[in-house]
């Protein structure tokens, strides 16, 4: 217990010299992340150098080991971590597909050369990636996927489309589900493979959404050469991949239920409710179940780091976030009445709420729709039968 | 600390349910002291087994001759009361009004007797049919060495078989909290079934004497004794909640895996997957807030107090949600008196308006957060 009060204070003490103040502030939307990348884009002189330390210390990755550019840092550690940064209001130093979803997989599934090589990059914020999963006629029925990927001997041969892929027309790399044998039954054959979006032949066109922005894509392949050496896990066995990614998907997406920083959406939206009783209930509702959530988080990650979470838990989590970070946006959006319907005004921040309100409508479908969740619940974990 | 239990916490757990499961499982508690009509509802046998198993003891120091643990313990034997249903004084003594007594002067007057398994307290906090607890009105004017408490009592468990009731009253100091012993003068006492089939009672106190060494810590010091009783018995009825749940959830996910219609198994239908998976996860996240609220209780937080109205409204949503689709996904055996899961609806009912509902938890949470 002292070594990890020590480690406490250090961390803060470390926190309070190298975190700028400018990084203290919460986030006003996902413009203001930091997602690094071979040509990163920094708001701001902070922004750069707040990532910078933290990823020097290998704590853009805390838990990941040394060797591949991690923080070495023990579960207690981690959390002391989080915690000292949240008591600081200190924000995520780098956004990255990398650090939630691709790097969990290498470290499981990847060669220790592919470890070696692409987790590091991933640690420093150089290589910003994308992820090929979801195709025109492969949505919630992932496995029937169809982009072809063809062994030319001396490389793969890739051709295909793949639709909401986020921010592909701003990513260096794609890890992409690929089928290697058309064959074999829908779930056999597929490989996860890893590729240059500046590779010859990669095309993307950026999808408008009801909310106005298009943070997704669709990604075309004509003709696209790959190395050999790029597939991760087996070949034809990326389905196992491609599964175990997804429940860090859907662990991350499941964040976003706890709703930035705000720890009561009462108490962010008083003046409105003030006249307002039903509404008031309404919220106080919400606020009970976003409090009761947060220490779910706690204790799934926790349960996770000791290896005592159920292996479809992250559908639970999926589901249960996704739903509630909906509901914090009506309620959001009913408080704000006429001003937050203002879509362009400077006033209403570019039509901010608007805009993040129709935007959390994505969350319940992306990376498995609550259906899809709650299907595995019932299936995984509540062991009820049926295809 | 992480947000799941210790090895030690675990080994208890399994130590109640094997224990519990056993010897306080519905055929031989719940259903035999109803069938039988007993006037107090639970068994005094069973109680002296909890104490034997040293359950009666967890909330009291050590010093005092308890095992000094905590909230987190308490609520592991709470759960599996709530799984089996299991009439028992131990939410209401060995937690409420032990906690209530917790540095006061008659922790010596009345641990004893419940670490044996002998005594059997009750806290008379209610004066209409909600839990109000700050705008107590019952009056305890000064008198002779003493005071004289007049004014009615209800929604008082266990009031009927107890052998102290702690009693809110106002005093021209302020709140405070009284051990009243059994049998004091001008106290009238109407044991009432509830629909749980557990007793409850109304008190009516017509100038009832009581001396000033009855008075829990400070005249007018009642807020902060009342406050430790709540807390404790919130994150306990959360607990139970979180069992009854869950209980009533296992019940149900097992018939939808047997019962057949159409030519298939109910289990399925995606129209009960759906709402099985629903209601797993809301009890799931039930259970952490429960165990989040009782950690920050053993840590002495200042922020134990909002999670514990959290964990309360929280459980007792996802519990209430477990019973009505265990009787609805039952069908009609899921009405029978001779099926369990209908005990299961009635428990729950009774405890959500135990020490406070969602709606009073929520609003009281929205209080706190300013608005």
């Amino acid at each position: 217990m002292d070594d990890l009060d020590d480690f406490r204070n250090d961390t803060r003490e470390w926190l309070a010299a190298n975190c700028p103040p400018e990084m203290r502030v919460p986030m006003r939307d996902e413009s203001d992340a930091c997602w690094g990348g071979r040509n990163p884009v920094f708001k701001s002189d902070s922004q750069k150098q707040w990532m910078e330390a933290m990823a020097a210390r290998g704590w853009t990755v805390p838990d990941w080991p040394k060797e591949y550019g991690g923080g070495g840092l023990s579960p207690a550690e981690t959390k002391v971590l989080k915690q000292e940064m949240a008591r600081i209001g200190a924000r995520n130093p780098l956004m990255s597909f990398g650090i939630s979803m691709l790097g969990p997989a290498l470290l499981k599934y990847g060669s220790e050369a592919q470890k070696l090589h692409y987790l590091p990059q991933i640690a420093r914020g150089e290589i910003r990636w994308c992820q090929g999963y979801s195709e025109p006629n492969a949505g919630s029925d992932l496995a029937s996927l169809q982009t072809k990927c063809e062994d030319k001997g001396d490389h793969w041969l890739v051709n295909g489309q793949k639709v909401w892929t986020s921010y592909a027309d701003k990513a260096d790399w794609i890890f992409c589900l690929v089928r290697t044998d058309p064959a074999a039954p829908k779930h056999q054959g597929i490989s996860f493979l890893l590729f240059d979006m500046a590779s010859p032949g990669v095309s993307t066109r950026p999808i408008l959404l009801i909310s106005g922005s298009s943070p997704f894509c669709e990604t075309f392949f004509d003709d696209v050469k790959v190395p050999k050496d790029q597939v991760v896990g087996a070949v034809d066995k990326g389905w196992d991949v491609a599964k175990y990614l997804l429940g860090h998907e859907r662990e991350m997406i499941s964040g976003m239920g706890l709703g930035g920083q705000t720890e009561s959406l009462g108490a962010a939206l008083a003046d409105a409710l003030a006249g307002d009783p039903v509404l008031r209930a309404d919220v106080a509702r919400f606020d009970v179940d976003a409090m009761a959530f947060r220490a779910m988080s706690e204790r799934f990650i926790d349960e996770l780091k000791a290896g005592q979470a159920h292996p479809a838990q992250p559908s639970m989590m999926k589901y249960a976030g996704t739903e509630l970070n909906k509901a914090r946006h009506e309620l959001v959006m009913a408080a704000g009445g006429s001003n937050a319907l203002e879509w362009e005004s400077e006033r209403s921040n570019k039509g901010k709420a608007a805009r993040e309100w129709l935007r959390t409508k994505a969350n319940s479908i992306e990376g498995g729709t609550s259906e899809i969740q709650l299907g595995i619940i019932a299936k995984r974990i509540l062991d009820l039968p049926g295809a | 600390m992480p947000l799941y239990l210790n090895d030690d916490q675990a080994m208890l757990r399994d130590t109640a349910r094997g224990f519990i499961g056993e010897e306080g499982a519905i055929a031989k508690q719940l259903r035999h002291w109803r069938d039988t009509g007993c006037k107090d509802g639970f068994g005094h046998a069973l109680w002296k087994q909890f104490a034997e198993m040293g359950f009666t003891g967890i909330l009291i120091d050590e010093a005092d001759g308890g095992l000094g643990l905590g909230h987190v313990e308490a609520g592991i034997v709470l759960e599996e009361i709530g799984r089996n249903l299991t009439p028992s004084p131990f939410l209401i003594s060995a937690v409420a009004f032990v906690a209530a007594l917790k540095g006061t002067a008659l922790g010596a007057r009345w641990y004893p007797g419940i670490l044996a398994g002998e005594t059997v307290a009750a806290l008379a906090l209610d004066e209409g049919p909600k839990h109000r607890p700050e705008a107590i009105a019952m009056r305890a004017e000064r008198s002779g060495n003493g005071f004289s408490l007049s004014g009615c009592k209800q929604f008082v468990v266990q009031g009927a078989s107890a052998d102290v009731i702690l009693v809110a009253a106002q005093t021209d100091e302020g709140l405070t909290l009284f051990a009243v012993e059994k049998g004091a003068r001008g106290l009238e006492v109407e044991g009432v079934r509830l629909a749980d089939a557990s007793i409850g009672a109304r008190l009516e106190f017509d100038g009832v004497e009581v001396d000033a060494d009855a008075v829990v810590g400070e005249v007018g010091g009642g807020a902060a004794v009342l406050a430790r009783a709540l807390e404790a018995g919130r994150a306990g009825a959360a607990a139970e909640l979180v069992g009854v749940g869950g209980a009533a959830m296992d019940m149900t996910v097992d018939y939808l895996r047997q019962r057949r219609q159409f030519g298939r198994l109910i289990g399925e239908f995606q129209a009960l997957q759906f709402r099985s998976a629903h209601l797993y996860s809301e009890l799931e996240i039930a259970r952490a807030a429960t165990l989040k609220a009782q950690q920050l209780l053993d840590e002495g937080s200042a922020d134990a107090d909002a999670m514990v109205s959290v964990a309360k409204a929280k459980a007792g949503r996802a519990a209430q949600l477990a019973v009505q689709e265990g009787v609805q996904m039952h069908g009609g055996i899921g009405m029978t008196d001779e099926y369990d899961i209908g005990l299961y609806m009635k428990r729950d009912r009774v405890l959500n308006e135990l020490f406070g509902d969602p709606a009073y938890h929520a609003d009281r949470l929205a209080r706190m957060k300013g608005y």
